[in-house]
């Protein structure tokens, strides 16, 4: 039997090292359902209370909400998704290709930490209502190590679930997404309705006054800085902004039809990230302030309510581990995916013992989008600026190379930038994304045009959006 | 068979939601909101999957794999 299972697994082709064939392509549907699952998560839960806790004021909550949400959809449709379907390989194949095999192994491992960081926030988020039938104490919003074992117990048993559906790929995980995604956007409405009365709100007239005056004050907690309508709209921007703008869809996107099939991300954006950070916010205030999910879920909405926040930490989680598993495998691709996702899953759910994920999500978020963000730059400028200049695409596959200097010290120098900004110029993590992007993309042209300048031209071609009908794989 | 699974969930979504505007409203009280939110809960995951699921599959006959 345990010979089967393996054969099973090993079966599973998600195309790592080839373009999806057209069979394989998806429609729309999928990647709305895949969206609204992957963003109506867990994490949404902690994101709308921590915007409480910063004291945003409710206009510059709503306004910045929605300008920042809507710059992200536009990132992921006219940046990630074109490329995606021309190119139609993973992030970590075509970055592969303009890498090197060396660069791009250690973009790799820093991308698989980063996404087992996050997926272990979305573990621990779900452990919080695991947790609650078995009166766990929960992590407050100063724990940054995990506070009894049985804790540590819950999130062990969370994540072992989470990382075997992770294994089973791709189908699995749109499957289940597409099943939750409806209820878990009228959880959210519901409950946020429910608590509604507790906090004075008894018609619809009366919820901008309480709303201001009890949910989004403006007024910080405590040893936490003051948010403005930039925090939360440059927040809302990149908060996936490894996803988008950093290109870490490629490896989904490359299953759509066709490109416009990025806009799918608006149900992620507006009913996930919109819709569940104002709910969370509100059911926060309801709870005076309490921060862990489960349990302020579980007092608005009962069961079902402790039910969707365990849900939505796995429909997050579940594509996380895979990517973070594609990511990996990139590295060692003569192991299967399945056993590469077996311990990025154990990675994770050690990760996910540790509350400080959690407390500490929005500057962790921040770090991971900005951290991952100039090969984003770099793959967009590689594909649509690098021919136009006559240099080569896909330089390090062209060349041979194990190693593209121009790439590798592009987000070397570009991160540097970014530090130098946040530490001498005190610009803080949520507004470096932009500036940094702008300048890993200025850096990869001019740092391309010193080091091809040395390369004799050789006859193979390369994939970029002037040379799409040549492309050899 | 179909149709009527998809009417149980749509009632689902129904017991997940509406409980909570009555809430609001002022006419229910908040613990038989949460009764109703988890009746619905179970109504709609034990009969959505099916439909949905089949209803993905019939998206990917060869016909259309072959037509791209």
């Amino acid at each position: 039997m345990k010979k089967a299972l393996a054969q099973q697994l090993d079966s599973i082709n998600e195309y790592e090292r080839e373009p999806v064939p057209s069979s394989k392509l998806k429609g729309l549907k999928s990647f709305i359902g895949m969206y609204a699952g992957e963003h109506i998560a867990g994490t949404e839960f902690v994101i709308g209370p921590l915007f409480v806790i910063h004291g945003v004021s409710a206009s510059d909550l709503l306004l910045g909400l929605l300008a920042g949400n809507l710059l992200a959809v536009l990132s992921w449709a006219l940046l990630c998704a074109p490329i995606a379907v021309k190119a139609r390989l993973t992030l970590y194949y075509q970055l592969e290709k303009i890498c090197g095999r060396y660069l791009v192994s250690g973009y790799n491992i820093v991308n698989a930490l980063m996404f087992c960081f996050l997926a272990g926030s979305m573990i621990a988020v779900s452990a919080t209502a695991v947790g609650i039938p078995f009166d766990i104490a929960m992590p407050g919003l100063d724990d940054w190590y995990p506070n009894s074992v049985r804790w540590i117990v819950t999130v062990l048993f969370v994540g072992m679930v989470i990382t075997a559906v992770a294994i089973l790929g791709y189908e699995q995980i749109s499957k289940f997404a597409n099943v939750c995604a409806p209820w878990m956007v009228l959880i959210f409405i519901a409950a946020a309705f429910a608590v509604m009365p507790d906090l004075g709100i008894t018609s619809i007239g009366s919820f901008w006054e309480v709303a201001q005056t009890k949910i989004w004050t403006g007024v910080p907690v405590e040893g936490y800085s003051k948010f403005t309508f930039w925090h939360v709209t440059f927040f809302a921007w990149f908060a996936n902004a490894a996803m988008h703008i950093g290109m870490g869809d490629l490896s989904i996107l490359r299953y759509a039809k066709k490109w416009y099939h990025g806009f799918a991300s608006v149900t992620g954006m507006f009913i996930g990230h919109v819709l569940a950070w104002v709910s969370s916010g509100i059911l926060c205030a309801a709870a005076g302030g309490e921060i862990p999910p489960g349990p302020i879920a579980y007092s608005s909405a009962g069961i079902a309510g402790a039910m969707c926040v365990m849900i939505a930490g796995w429909t997050t989680a579940n594509p996380t581990i895979y990517r973070a598993g594609l990511a990996v495998q990139s590295i060692v691709p003569q192991v299967k995916r399945w056993k590469v996702t077996l311990l990025v899953g154990l990675v994770t759910t050690i990760a996910a013992f540790f509350p400080a994920l959690v407390m500490r999500l929005l500057d962790f978020v921040a770090l991971y989008g900005l951290l991952l963000m100039p090969m984003g730059a770099i793959i967009f400028i590689d594909f649509y600026v690098i021919p136009k200049l006559n240099l080569k695409s896909n330089y390090a596959s062209v060349t041979n190379s194990s190693f593209n200097v121009a790439a590798g010290v592009t987000w070397v120098a570009t991160l540097l930038f970014c530090l130098f900004l946040n530490f001498y110029q005190g610009i803080e993590i949520f507004f470096l994304g932009l500036p940094g992007w702008f300048v890993a993309a200025a850096l990869y042209i001019i740092l391309s045009k010193l080091y091809q300048r040395k390369v004799v031209d050789q006859p193979a071609v390369a994939v970029s959006a002037s040379g799409l009908k040549k492309v050899e794989y | 068979m179909q149709t009527i699974l998809k009417l149980l969930s749509l009632i689902g979504l129904v017991l997940t939601v509406v409980p909570s505007f009555l809430v609001f409203a002022g006419i229910i009280e908040l613990s038989f909101h949460k009764t109703l939110m988890f009746i619905g809960t179970l109504l709609w995951f034990s009969t959505a999957p099916f439909w949905m699921n089949k209803q993905k599959q019939q998206l990917k006959p060869a016909t259309v794999d072959n037509a791209v």
